[in-house]
């Protein structure tokens, strides 16, 4: 047996070890919590990996799952070792070509990162959701419960699959396992090697499609063989087990892993039996193993193989004591009555009792219930709660366990505060921190030293928040002598180790309440040592006296600042932990985070060594233990005062999360505040929508205080161009005129000044005001004002200020400002940025990341067009900032009127769209249809204004509405029975705007053949791509926008083909309105485009050029970088107006100049594309070449298409027949007079 | 045949004409162009403190700003392995240059500061460089700063690299020292080979669309190289260490000047701008064609033959002269005072 190598890594990349290993084609589309398996195999290929007989796998990134699928199966059919990843969606689109790679029995490993399906609402997170949808494809199921089975049970699948010629899919459970870091004992590449049978793969290749031994295979069957023929598989499906039991078994001989079908645990004489699959049967594992050290006989079956579904394997495997068994299944089936593992053993038990052989002493009871969907965690807790569920004399079946069903009640209840001893053995740390300080990363790499430098096993899990800007990660590590099945958070009171990496979370979060007896607390604060503890909340303090607390404090934005750190605090803050956790020895501690540093850094400059190095020695020596404070307090303690204080201070971390709520609905207060604050988990199933609609309008509840500086205007010197409110990616800052003499109730620091100008009558003042508390400090107002003050240069119109002194007087002025009424939209001019600006956002403070190039195109789409706006938005950025809860940033006006937002699936976004347009033409027809025929009975000038109404402008658009509701108000005395169907319809008789909004992702990959389609429907949609030019949301992978030589994930060495021309592509149709707009560059244009888009009646798309923090750019140079990329020609700003074709003028516009900037000068200011100079610079080289002379090329070709003259035949003809004829009439008229 | 040879920095020059850092020294094409049109040594593109901190700072930013804390995004593109940083690269360059090249090879660093820059030299003398030439552009924009200090800084960085390598060392000094005689004294005491004089400062200039302050980059003219030569003059036969003049050296005229005034090399860079590499060729010609004609036996007996310790009227190259230039100027024809 080989020497174990031991690693750090997670379920990911254990996976995909495997899989890099043992083919020789992957193809994959990236999907939420699977992309990393592509992205490793694409960067092991890149760097010349090579597989296990001696040639590097050719890794091919799809348009999506359906397209890498389908490439998987033609790979195979060609001879190929081909392997996927994906996850939830992805594995749904693949199920076609694997209902077909099952039915021509094809050896393949598809690897899935077990996820969520999108139904109520979509989720990122783990469940069998996804799996099971695919459980009747043919596909064998293997389940992995952790990071090394996911090592070993892809190598067994390999194995089996090849052998037993039917494909398998191997899952484990998406983020828990996926995400998971452990310390595992890797597969040697020789078992690897050894393992697998080169004899399987030849027969495979021998099966392969080759014009030397030409055979049809995918033919079309009839009524008389197509149901033979589908049996014609049963003997492998029944040969199957025991292939994958001997590849266990071989497998157990070259590691001394021995894995079986179904793994029994606990008791052999257990009462109660737990089973199910995926790791919470760790969690069982771990549970199991405690009580029956308490004596309990209980136990637990982990099912491996799922399908082919060996019963007997499975029931040989229970104990013949069961008394009674409680199946267990991570998924839901909704009108079904029980889950399929359920139904798989209920069979399994009843099939063998009616052949009269069961194996039990007493047939068993068998219960059935449902855990941990969408991630939902399932403790030892929960675990005990079943086991005694059990015990009981009726069991509840098809019960829940981990919510509280107070609608169904399904739920069991469980005891909170139930733990196992497994955290006995365990050093167990938290820390939180957030996204962007480098907390996640710091821990990666300290699990990383201690793996590796220590004997102990390690785990890391890593639980975000749904944001981008200013994410909340909480990190939850755990160290042990002994492997550690513990598949859960660390909970309340078992962390030995607390570390708060952020001031502000001292209010917000109870950290302490995860802190054990005699933990240590690490914070990260500016205050004095002195004045630490006075700093802590009453309750913290408490908690620190109560559980002997060590608190150290450090001052890591000082520290990291002064060692030429900025404001990166990871090093300082994982000093700290080594220094005072006691995990590793101090110093050999210190030396080892050394030897990270060098290695991480090492080879990109020394100089960031030094700082590290710096930063290390200086935070030893910043780190400070907290205890002066302490005894006095103890007295405090002691004396109840502390008490008396904490009483007063009621709960603070309560009051903080929901102290900016006022006056509102009481669902925002139960649901949405209660997700802020974190607790979530404890709403019942009754307080949450049945069908997953949720209000609009709840981001104004997150005040998030993300920004250390904010925007002052300065009003004197303003020009009122409103600029700063366009490009504000948060909606932080507002313009609003309103009538002068509301100034008298203003809070005494409010700005206004009377409008310039004679845009607005006399009288009318006008403000620019910042939402202090929802800023997040990007700068792009600052960047985009125009005016300078005219003695200092340096002074705009709207300068950064510190926000701490000020937040408070903001947000009183926010909230007058808020109370003030909206301009009249009807008499704005929304054709200036500076009106456009006074239209109230309907999109805002969205949690988009700082300085998003995204958010201002929606945000403009909403202050022209949110009170008539229908939006369906593609799965991705957009999506998850529109509309991931706990709040969204859509919301609505005082008349409660604003957009309805709905996001779909990623693929068929346009689609989605285009049915939201039909049913409102088929409403409107209807509508229309109705009030003709009841004419009659109504008001005839209102019944012709309404269906003869000009709605082109906000006016008419404004008098529609009243003529509507002075409609349904005469429907109301009407005695006609229709009068009741045209009320309902009538709100199809105003005009709505429907806009499809997707990133590029969608538009040009995934969703475009839908599109295509809904362009060429002629239907009146707007499309509104957000262009990033990389798929941003999972994390920079290539797209067909990518351009040339931009460097992405699955384009390592710079992307060989360009950017595909969706604008051109949509031109080609003559009736769709095209757009090619960037905002930071001529941002009249995007106006424009916008304005001339929703008013064509017919399918507009807009492409819009968003920069992305995937460029590689700091975001504060978001305009620059647009502004660059239109210059140099990368982006043309131009419009097609088909309007002006059918005047026979030439339709489109180049609105922006000739290139006027070098293309080199764009690419070397964004590492996406610079990158490539110093790891591949003659390629580099050579692809600027070609893209400048490309850009030159394209901008040269769309100015001579706006040059032709549109002498359209057709329109000529018909003017040409129109004169024809009027001379004719004006002839014959003539003659006839005559006659 | 006259002999150009001169000695620099202890570096045997087969002529006087050294191309100075340019960006024609940063192609190795337009190097060999140089050395095949006789220059006799070439000192390299600087390699920049600024661009060095920059790139850190970049990387730092882009290693870090990987995390922006999303569940669906462990990181975006991450940084290759292959990834060959600023100075990798310019040490790859100073390597090629040497493989290729047969003249020697003097490495320019500019900075200001004693930060890990400095350490690059030793990675410059391992590379092959024959000598440093260090280029304190050093703007003195504190006012907490005094004059004193700012030599100190000089010395200081001096000491710092010399105390990590073997190889000679030149600093190009800015004009602006209130005693460079001094200056270079103290510098030549604290180790250093060789000072070039001077440093041309580029001027930031202002758009007057923008009000941005804009740096504007302006090549030399012929005029400039006689603040030069008058401070070569002054420190030749006053020092030991070598001396080049550099800035607005343009034609032969201004070579041999330099080269009376007590330069050992004169280093051109605008000129060759202008005019392309092989112009150096045409100069050499004319510098040889010049000495003899006025029957110079060498380049060694020209240099320092008008320096102010040996010039006809010493004073002239002192305050004597300002008098005399002021008291000669009579109005442009067509102008009336």
């Amino acid at each position: 047996m080989p020497h174990p190598e031991m690693d750090v890594i997670d379920g990911n990349q254990a996976a995909a070890a495997i899989a890099h290993l043992t083919n020789e084609v992957v193809a994959i589309y990236p999907i939420t919590p699977s992309s990393p398996m592509g992205e490793w195999a694409d960067e092991w290929s890149s760097k010349g990996q090579k597989n296990l007989w001696g040639t590097i796998p050719d890794v091919i990134e799809l348009q999506s799952e359906g397209g890498a699928a389908g490439t998987i199966h033609g790979a195979l059919q060609a001879g190929a070792l081909a392997t996927t990843f994906t996850a939830s969606q992805g594995l749904l689109l693949m199920i076609p070509n694997m209902y077909k790679i099952a039915g021509e029995l094809t050896p393949t490993v598809f690897h899935i990162a077990a996820r969520s399906l999108a139904a109520q609402a979509l989720s990122i997170f783990g469940d069998h959701s996804d799996v099971m949808a695919a459980r009747s494809t043919g596909f064998a199921m293997l389940a992995s419960n952790s990071p090394q089975e996911v090592m070993d049970l892809a190598l067994i699948a390999q194995v089996a699959s090849l052998e037993s010629r039917v494909p398998v899919a191997h899952f484990f459970d998406g983020f828990r396992t996926s995400h998971e870091v452990a310390k595992i004992e890797t597969v040697p590449v020789d078992v690897v090697r050894a393992m697998i049978d080169d004899s399987t793969i030849s027969a495979h290749r021998r099966r392969c499609l080759t014009p030397e031994r030409p055979v049809v295979r995918g033919t079309s069957q009839n009524p008389d063989v197509y149901f033979q023929a589908r049996e014609t598989v049963n003997p492998y499906y029944q040969a199957m087990p025991g292939i994958v039991q001997n590849a266990m078994d071989a497998f157990a001989k070259h590691t001394g892993r021995q894995y079986r079908l179904f793994d029994y645990v606990g008791a052999e004489d257990a009462d109660r039996v737990l089973i199910l699959m995926g790791s919470g049967a760790e969690a069982v594992h771990e549970t199991v193993d405690y009580l029956n050290r308490q004596g309990v006989k209980v136990g637990a079956l982990k099912v491996r193989l799922f399908r082919p579904f060996d019963a007997n394997a499975l029931l040989d495997a229970l104990p013949e004591t069961a008394r009674s068994i409680a199946v267990l299944d991570r998924c839901k089936e909704p009108g079904a009555d029980g889950e399929p593992l359920y139904k798989d053993v209920v069979t399994a038990i009843a099939q063998q009792a009616m052949a009269g052989e069961s194996r039990f002493k007493q047939l068993p009871r068998v219960i059935g219930g449902r855990y941990g969907l969408s991630s939902k965690e399932f403790t030892p807790a929960m675990i005990k709660a079943v086991f005694d569920e059990l015990a009981m004399e009726a069991p509840k079946n098809h019960f829940t366990v981990g919510i509280r069903d107070d609608l169904s009640h399904t739920s069991l209840d469980w005891e909170d505060r139930f733990r196992t001893d497994a955290h006995n053995d365990n050093f167990q740390a938290m820390f939180f921190g957030l996204g962007s300080d480098g907390t996640v990363s710091a821990n990666k790499n300290s699990i990383k030293i201690i793996g590796d430098s220590t004997d102990l096993f390690a785990q890391g899990y890593f639980v975000y928040d749904s944001k981008k800007s200013g994410a909340v990660t909480v990190s939850h590590l755990r160290f042990g002598t002994k492997p550690i099945r513990s598949s859960y958070l660390i909970e309340s009171a078992e962390a030995n180790f607390v570390a708060c990496h952020q001031p502000v979370f001292l209010e917000r979060y109870d950290m302490l309440d995860f802190a054990a007896d005699n933990a240590v607390f690490l914070l990260n604060t500016p205050e004095p040592q002195g004045a630490v503890w006075a700093s802590l909340p009453a309750k913290m303090q408490t908690q620190i006296i109560e559980k002997n607390i060590r608190v150290y404090a450090i001052d890591a934005y000082s520290v990291a600042a002064a060692a030429g750190m900025g404001k990166r605090i990871n090093t300082v803050m994982q000093t700290c932990f080594f220094a005072i956790s006691g995990v590793v020895p101090h110093d050999e501690a210190i030396a080892e985070i050394k030897q990270a540093v060098e290695k991480t850094y090492g080879k990109k400059g020394k100089r960031i060594v030094e700082l590290n190095y710096k930063a290390i020695d200086m935070t030893l020596a910043a780190l400070q233990e907290i205890s002066t404070g302490h005894a006095s307090m103890a007295g405090e303690y002691a004396t109840g005062a502390l008490k008396d204080r904490l009483v007063k201070d009621a709960d603070s971390f309560v009051e903080n999360a929901n102290s900016f709520i006022k006056n509102t609905d009481s669902f925002v207060k139960k649901v949405t505040a209660e997700i802020i604050a974190g607790r979530g988990d404890l709403i019942p199933v009754s307080q949450l929508p049945d069908d997953g609609t949720y209000p609009t309008g709840t981001a104004a509840y997150e005040k998030r205080n993300l920004a250390l500086e904010i925007p002052e205007w300065d009003a004197d010197i303003c020009t009122q161009c409103g600029k700063c409110a366009m490009v504000c990616p948060h909606t932080a800052i507002r313009a609003k005129v309103f009538p002068s003499e509301l100034m008298t109730d203003a809070p005494p620091a409010f700005k206004a000044v009377p409008t310039l100008g004679k845009t607005y009558p006399p009288g009318n003042h006008i403000s620019y005001q910042v939402a202090a508390e929802d800023c997040t400090g990007c700068t792009l107002c600052v960047d985009i004002c125009p005016i300078r003050d005219k003695s200092n240069a340096s002074h705009k119109a709207i300068n950064m200020t510190p926000q701490a002194p000020v937040v408070e007087q903001e947000r009183e002025n926010f909230e007058f400002f808020l109370t003030l009424p909206e301009y009249d939209r009807t008499t704005l001019k929304s054709g200036t940025i500076a009106g456009a600006q006074v239209m109230q956002p309907l999109f805002e403070f969205s949690g988009a990341c700082v300085g998003c190039g995204e958010t201002p195109y929606i945000k403009l789409a909403s202050q022209l067009f949110g009170d008539r706006m229908v939006v369906a938005n593609a799965t991705g950025c957009s999506s998850i900032y529109g509309g991931n809860l706990p709040t969204t940033p859509w919301t609505k006006t005082a008349e409660d009127r604003g957009p309805a937002w709905s996001n779909s699936l990623f693929e068929d976004n346009a689609e989605f769209g285009l049915g939201m347009r039909v049913a409102i033409d088929k409403h409107g027809e209807q509508a229309r249809e109705l009030l003709q025929s009841m004419a009659p009975g109504l008001d005839q000038d209102l019944v012709e204004g309404i269906l003869t109404a000009d709605e082109s402008t906000e006016a008419g658009i404004h008098e529609q509405r009243q003529r509507v509701a002075q409609l349904r108000k005469a429907l109301e005395s009407t005695a006609d029975e229709r009068a009741a169907l045209l009320t309902e319809l009538s709100e199809n008789l105003c005009r709505k705007s429907v806009w499809i909004i997707g990133g590029d992702g969608w538009a040009y990959d995934i969703g475009y053949g839908g599109l295509d389609h809904v362009l060429a429907t002629g239907r009146n949609v707007n499309i509104l791509v957000l262009d990033t030019e990389v798929y941003s949301n999972t994390g920079g992978q290539r797209s067909k926008a990518t351009p040339k030589g931009a460097v992405a994930k699955f384009a390592s060495g710079g992307k060989e083909v360009g950017k595909k021309d969706l604008a051109m592509l949509a031109m080609e149709y003559g009736n769709v309105y095209v757009a090619h707009v960037a905002y930071g560059a001529k941002d009249t244009q995007t106006l424009r485009a916008f304005l001339e888009a929703e008013a064509h009646d017919g399918p507009s798309l807009i492409i819009a050029y968003s920069p992305c923090i995937a460029h590689g750019v700091d975001m504060s140079h978001n305009h620059r970088q647009q502004n660059l990329a239109v210059k140099s020609g990368h982006w043309p700003l131009l419009r097609f107006n088909p309007a002006l074709a059918a005047k026979g003028k030439n339709p489109l516009k180049v609105d922006s100049a000739a290139p006027s900037v070098p293309y080199r000068q764009f690419v070397e200011s964004e590492t996406r594309f610079n990158m490539l100079w110093h790891s591949h610079p003659e390629a580099a080289e050579q692809f600027l070449a070609q893209a400048e002379k490309e850009v030159a090329h394209r901008y040269h070709y769309y100015q001579q298409l706006a040059e032709l003259d549109w002498e359209d035949p057709a329109v000529e003809q018909q003017l040409a027949n129109k004169k024809a004829q009027a001379m004719s009439d004006k002839h014959q008229g003539t003659r006839g007079r005559k006659n | 045949m006259v002999d150009l040879s001169t000695t620099y920095l202890g570096l045997q020059l087969d002529n006087p004409l050294v191309p100075s850092s340019s960006p024609l020294t940063k192609e190795l094409d337009t190097a060999k162009r140089l050395e095949d049109a006789g220059a006799s040594a070439l000192v390299t593109h600087s390699l920049f403190e600024e661009k060095i901190r920059e790139e850190d700072e970049r990387l730092m930013r882009f290693m870090h700003n990987q995390e922006i804390g999303s569940p669906e995004a462990d990181t975006f593109r991450a940084l290759p392995d292959d990834y060959m940083t600023y100075q990798e690269k310019y040490l790859e360059h100073l390597l090629k240059l040497k493989s290729s090249l047969n003249i020697p090879i003097i490495a320019s660093m500019n900075g200001t500061t004693r930060g890990g820059w400095v350490d690059s030299c030793k990675e410059l003398e391992q590379a092959g460089a024959d000598a440093l030439e260090l280029n304190i552009y050093y703007v003195a924009a504190d006012a907490q700063e005094n004059a004193g200090q700012v030599e100190q800084r000089y010395v200081d960085i001096l000491q710092a690299i010399k105390a990590q390598v073997n190889l000679p060392v030149t600093m190009k000094l800015s004009s602006q020292f209130s005693a460079p005689l001094a200056l270079v004294r103290q510098l030549e005491e604290a180790g250093c080979d060789g000072v070039a004089l001077f440093n041309r400062f580029y001027q930031p200039d202002i758009d007057l669309e923008t009000l941005e302050v804009v740096p504007r980059l302006q090549l030399s003219t012929p005029e400039e190289s006689l603040l030069r030569i008058r401070w070569a003059a002054l420190l030749s036969g006053r020092v030991s260490c070598s001396l080049a003049v550099t800035g607005g050296i343009h034609s032969r005229t201004e070579v041999i000047k330099a080269l009376l005034a007590g330069a050992d090399v004169t280093h051109m860079c605008s000129a060759l701008l202008m005019k392309g590499p092989d112009y150096l060729r045409q100069v050499l010609q004319e510098l040889q064609q010049w000495l003899e004609e006025f029957e110079y036996e060498s380049v060694a007996q020209l240099k320092g033959s008008v320096s102010q310790s040996k010039a006809i009227d010493p004073a002239a190259y002192e305050r004597a002269n300002y008098v005399n230039v002021l008291d000669s100027y009579t109005p442009p024809p067509g102008v009336r005072w």
